[in-house]
């Protein structure tokens, strides 16, 4: 399916929803309408699980906040509802910032755990509220007016619910596929590779908690004046649930999954009220969450990324268009050869008692590669931690270009121009390799989530996507920029690394074993690929277990062993030393 | 706020503490174990108080049709994936263990229940058929998913508390119950009146936290049990089954919430769906013992009583406000103290 | 015949495969080796063989296919594993470690008890240790108690993973000396090492692995001389 087709069916799905209701019963429509209104609350709960791996309970607190300000606003002070959504959207949003400023730096399941309790705490603060009606809530709440037509109609207010969807939509698919929409995908699967990037994932947790808060406040604007009754417990963590259900069963790594998930469940859940009573008449209430669980549950269990990955395997593939050429973005002037540019001082790294690294110095020359060596447990990957800022010292200095980094975040480190690869491979697979290489340019790029959602970034994409495109030709992985990056093997996941790193323009790059996993003509192009950047005065600082490789390709090598150093020089004189054999083959050879 | 009113807060207080402390450690263990943040433990505790209820009032609970429902879906999803593994011969063994013993205890009660029963002989009989609830639920729910994230553990444990809400009204109706005091002495302290239900909420309390101690002190298994929560695979290497250490896991756990659901049915009027909250501040002492220290886990409990013992005497209608917005600081203390491996995270 | 037999082994993550159809074979009484560069894929190849990763292929096992058992069920049959990263139970002390390495035949108790003294003769600063957390112990420390906590499950077959990471040298030539003796009670040995020489000197035979392939197998005295493997241990021509 090439992009023209796609938008032709999107046009197409356009159309089909405008004339649904000429078409479709009333009562159909009024079921579209609450469908359209919990999917805008899903789209939320699946940017936010689904692509940034934040699982929250408690997304209805967002949507009651939205529905008792708007139910406020026109019902009990008499303003117009336009008047309520703003307020709606400010403060759902003011306090999501608020809650996830506390609460964002928690981890997975405690994250979760938080969102339960403040769900909570919000909802019992919902019915204690004299103001707002405690228990029995708010009645007779107005329609939403647009000029002088009030939407009591079910058909009247159906356009503006899903003139919204679509429109949120479109922005959260424009956002998701910019510069930030790609570190918001890359959140799931740790913090470290993503702040090596020079992200600041905090910030970008935060924005799309702020975005999902005020998705849920926008479905609680619309639901309040569709319904126009609310009580505290429409916004109990019982609805948290089915939403987030919404969200999984659609499929919460895709924003479709949002439409599909609410459709599904809302139609279920009528369905449900019309054939349960036949069923097990009495207690038809009860056991209407006791399927919906189940349903959950088994979904949970079977099928964890939803429906929509099953729909999209019937359907053709989309045909992407391979980047064009472009202007190149703005490169670095890289120091003059020759120069101390990375400077370790007595650095010293401890776990608890255990000295992992101690009372480590070397120097990186501007233009060199420099070979890290030592047995397996000699410390050089905490060493590499160190230098990137992954890891605080316990003591020590580093110096990076003149400027003392010891105390450094990796953001800025990265900024300043260091960019590095990992022994454990930390890719995105399931992000393409074009968009893993383009996470690389994130810190050379400058577009925003209003720009990105907005496309306005247009420009500046295509450059990033041009440059991607050119570093993964570069390190040979050009053939297939759409492949997914977890279908490749570990050899070359560890070469996409590589130009992952490349795409950041760097100054310094830091190679955590680059060559483990590669066969051996692989072996020679990768030290083909680097004896070139050295050629471009780009400094490498790499560790490697492959003697072959290293003895051809470095120009100094530092050993350690049981995190202290052993000895340095060039490689002749290093093969030579007798203490560097005794590591290595343990014994007189 | 005199001290009189103080001493009778802080009684009430540690009370309700000594309550969320049974729950609590179940929470700890469980989780230790499994990695389940095992959600439904206060339902669990709520059924046990409405069988003893119905058993009072000689009606069968509800308890004997879900247990029974329980073991029957059990024994299916068992049946299943043994057929799958191509080892049938494990079909008897999971039969009686799956099927027979849980529905022996059904029978038991449903055949006891029209009669006068003496009051140990109630609390027994409940005792006896809550056990296999949660050992049923985690075949059912969490073994066909025991390799997934401690998140979508959770999300199943919220789906899964919902469920049981739900069939809890199904089997229980919408009746609150509160059962017989299981003594009506009262000790005095100097000023303050402290009733015998207390005391024995309190030795209760400190009972299971010492038995507890010396089964994982003293016992190989308690040990296999433990090891298997410091290292799974290290675990399965020394041939310990993750998935036994999970049903006796599931086994204790059920024990603990019974045994708080018995000491809190004559104190609190208990409803189908009052599990929840009562589970949850529980789980607020499991966390800030962090979900692994026993101990911590035990003060932080008696903690959370006192606190909704004072914040119910300032203000009744934010009580519970007050009481949950205390785990945000509280988890975020713990996220600071906890060392994260990336490892971990999902991908 | 031979007591272990790994046979067309391929082991994969997603659809990046680690292992290639290897086939690798222990004799009854004797140590085999797989040496070969970090990444080669001994690891997976191990934590397949014992059941932990999944895997195609089979494993024979005392004449026994026992590829579709799990790791519980190899175990209790006295096939152990060593992993690369120990896994000790790190809070609990060294004397519990231990015996919940006899934890597949716990009824033995009198036994188990003659294990646990027999490993203390072996290894007597466990002995010393033995109040103290596993968390604590040094590196060499730790390596004997993984082994020992093995032999307390009195294997016929124990697979050894990286047993020299991260010891120096002079630990490392002691606790590969332990294996001849284990040899003579009757356990055969499966080594993985990246140090290559000190496994050669222990082994009767050889396997290198490279990037998931064997790419030469045969008496450990031959491999010792082979010039092919000095240079890729050294680089150049150490």
């Amino acid at each position: 399916m090439s992009p023209r087709t796609l938008r032709l069916v999107a046009i197409a799905a356009v159309v089909l929803i405008a004339a649904a209701p000429f078409l479709l019963q009333p009562f159909t429509i009024t079921l579209m309408n609450y469908i359209g209104v919990f999917a805008l609350i899903a789209l939320g709960l699946v940017l936010l699980t689904g692509i940034g791996g934040m699982v929250s309970f408690g997304q209805t607190a967002f949507m009651g906040i939205a529905a008792y300000s708007t139910a406020w606003v026109s019902a009990i002070m008499g303003y117009s509802p336009w008047a309520g959504l703003v307020l709606a959207i400010v403060l759902s949003g003011a306090v999501a910032a608020a809650l996830g400023a506390i609460t964002l730096k928690l981890q997975g399941h405690f994250l979760s755990i938080s969102t339960v309790a403040w769900g909570i705490a919000i909802y019992f603060t919902f019915g204690n509220i004299e103001g707002l009606g405690r228990n029995s809530g708010i009645a007779s709440i107005p329609p939403i007016s647009v000029g002088t037509v009030a939407l009591v109609d079910s058909n009247q207010i159906y356009y503006l619910i899903w003139a919204m969807l679509i429109g949120a939509m479109w922005l959260a698919h424009n956002m998701l596929d910019s510069r930030v929409g790609r570190a918001m995908r890359a959140l799931r699967g740790g913090n470290s590779m993503v702040e090596s990037l020079g992200v600041d994932a905090f910030r970008i947790r935060l924005a799309t908690f702020v975005i999902a808060a005020i998705l849920a406040g926008l479905s609680g604007w619309l639901y309040t004046h569709l319904g126009r009754f609310i009580s505290p417990v429409e916004f109990d963590v019982t609805r948290g649930i089915e939403y987030l259900m919404m969200a999984m069963v659609g499929g919460a790594g895709y924003l479709a999954g949002a439409v599909v998930g609410s459709g599904l469940i809302t139609l279920l859940k009528n369905a449900v009220q019309d054939y349960l009573p036949l069923i097990a008449p009495g207690s038809a209430g009860q056991l209407e969450i006791v399927v919906y669980s189940a349903i959950f549950i088994l979904f949970l269990q079977r099928a964890r990324n939803g429906i929509v990955p099953y729909i999209a395997a019937l359907l053709p593939d989309v045909v992407h268009e391979r980047p064009a050429e472009a202007e190149p973005l703005p490169r670095r002037t890289q120091p003059a050869p020759g120069k101390v540019l990375l400077e370790v001082e007595a650095a010293q790294k401890r776990f608890g008692g255990l000295a992992a690294v101690n009372n480590v110095s070397f120097e990186v020359m501007s233009g060199e590669i420099l070979g890290l060596i030592g047995p397996n447990g000699a410390g050089k990957s905490t060493m590499f931690n160190l230098v990137t800022g992954a890891m605080p010292l316990s003591a020590g200095k580093v110096t990076f270009d003149g400027r003392d980094i010891t105390r450094a975040r990796q953001r800025k480190i990265a900024e300043a121009g260091v960019a590095r690869t990992f022994q454990h491979v930390k890719l995105r697979p399931n992000m393409t390799l074009l968009d893993n290489v383009l996470l690389g340019t994130y810190a050379r790029t400058k577009a925003g989530f209003f720009s990105g959602a907005l496309g306005l970034d247009a420009a500046e994409e295509k450059r990033a996507r041009y440059e991607a495109m050119r570093q993964l030709e570069r390190v040979g992985l050009g053939d297939k920029p759409f492949e997914l990056a977890g279908n490749l093997p570990l050899g070359n996941q560890r070469v996409l690394e590589i130009a992952r790193a490349l795409a950041a323009d760097p100054v310094l790059l830091v190679l955590d074993e680059p060559a483990a996993g590669l066969r051996k003509q692989e072996k020679a192009a990768l030290s083909a690929l680097l004896k070139s950047l050295r050629e471009e005065h780009l400094t490498i600082l790499l560790v490697e277990h492959d003697m072959e490789f290293v003895m051809g390709l470095v120009d100094r090598i530092v050993v350690m062993e049981f995190g202290t150093k052993l000895c340095e020089g060039d490689p002749a004189s290093v093969r030579a030393d007798a203490r560097v054999q005794e590591a290595y083959l343990g014994g007189v050879v | 706020m005199t001290a009189d009113i103080a001493a009778i807060l802080a009684v009430d207080g540690i009370a309700t503490g000594a309550i969320y402390v049974l729950i609590a450690l179940g929470f700890v263990l469980i989780f230790a174990v499994t990695r389940v943040i095992f959600v439904p433990f206060g339902d669990i505790a709520a059924f046990t108080a409405l069988t003893v209820a119905a058993l009072e009032l000689k009606q069968v609970p509800g308890t004997v049709g879900l247990v029974a429902a329980l073991a029957v879906l059990a024994t299916l999803v068992e049946v299943v994936s043994l057929l799958r593994a191509r080892s049938p011969g494990r079909i008897p063994k999971a039969l009686v263990f799956y099927l027979v013993l849980p529905l022996a205890a059904a029978g038991a009660v449903w055949l006891t229940a029209g009669h006068a029963l003496p009051m140990a002989l109630r609390i027994v009989l409940s005792l006896v058929l809550i056990l296999p609830v949660a050992p049923l639920l985690d075949r059912i729910v969490y073994r066909p998913i025991a390799d997934a994230s401690v998140l979508l553990l959770l999300t199943v444990s919220m789906a899964l508390h919902f469920a049981l809400v739900g069939l809890g009204l199904l089997f229980f109706g919408p009746e609150g119950v509160r059962t017989e005091t299981l003594t009506d002495a009262t000790f005095e302290f100097g000023s303050v009146f402290v009733p015998g239900q207390t005391v024995m909420i309190v030795g209760a309390a400190l009972l299971f936290s010492a038995l507890l101690y010396l089964f994982f002190e003293f016992t190989l298994t308690g040990k296999a049990l433990h090891a298997t929560a410091i290292n799974r695979t290290g675990a399965r290497l020394m041939g310990i089954r993750p998935e036994r250490a999970g049903t006796i896991a599931y086994l204790l756990g059920s024990l603990l919430a019974g045994v708080s659901g018995i000491l809190i049915a004559p104190v609190n009027t208990i409803f189908y769906d009052s599990g929840f909250l009562i589970g949850l501040k529980a789980f607020v002492g499991a966390i800030i013992g962090g979900l692994v220290s026993f101990p911590v886990t035990a003060l932080g409990s008696v903690l959370v009583g006192l606190l909704e013992s004072f914040a119910s005497f300032q203000s009744s209608a934010y009580k519970e406000v007050i009481v949950f917005s205390i785990l945000i600081p509280v988890l975020l203390w713990r996220s600071y103290t906890t060392v994260h491996s990336e490892e971990d995270t999902e991908e | 015949m031979a007591l272990l037999a790994i046979e067309d082994f391929s082991v994969s993550y997603g659809k990046a495969e680690a292992v290639r159809s290897v086939s690798v074979e222990v004799e009854k009484g004797r140590i085999a080796t797989v040496i070969g560069p970090n990444g080669a894929g001994k690891t997976s190849l191990l934590n397949a063989a014992i059941g932990l990763l999944p895997a195609s292929g089979r494993v024979i096992y005392d004449g026994e296919d026992i590829s579709r058992l799990d790791v519980e069920q190899r175990v209790e049959m006295g096939f152990c594993l060593v992993p690369e990263r120990r896994e000790l139970f790190g809070e609990m002390s060294v004397e519990d470690n231990l015996r919940l390495g006899a934890y597949s035949h716990r009824r033995a108790h009198a036994q188990n008890k003659r294990s646990l003294d027999e490993i203390y003769d072996r290894f007597p600063r466990l002995m010393e240790r033995r109040r103290q957390a596993a968390g604590t112990l040094s590196g060499g420390e730790r390596q004997m108690l993984a082994l020992g906590r093995a032999l307390m499950a009195r294997p016929k077959l124990l697979m050894l993973d990286e047993p020299s990471l991260g010891l120096a040298p002079l630990i490392t030539r002691e606790i590969l000396a332990t294996l001849p003796s284990l040899c003579e009670n009757g356990v055969s040995i499966l080594l993985v090492e990246q140090n290559a020489r000190a496994a050669l000197e222990t082994a009767d035979f050889g396997y290198v692995m490279e990037t998931g392939d064997i790419v030469r197998s045969g008496p450990a005295d031959a491999l010792i001389h082979d010039p092919m493997l000095i240079t890729t241990y050294l680089g150049g021509h150490g």
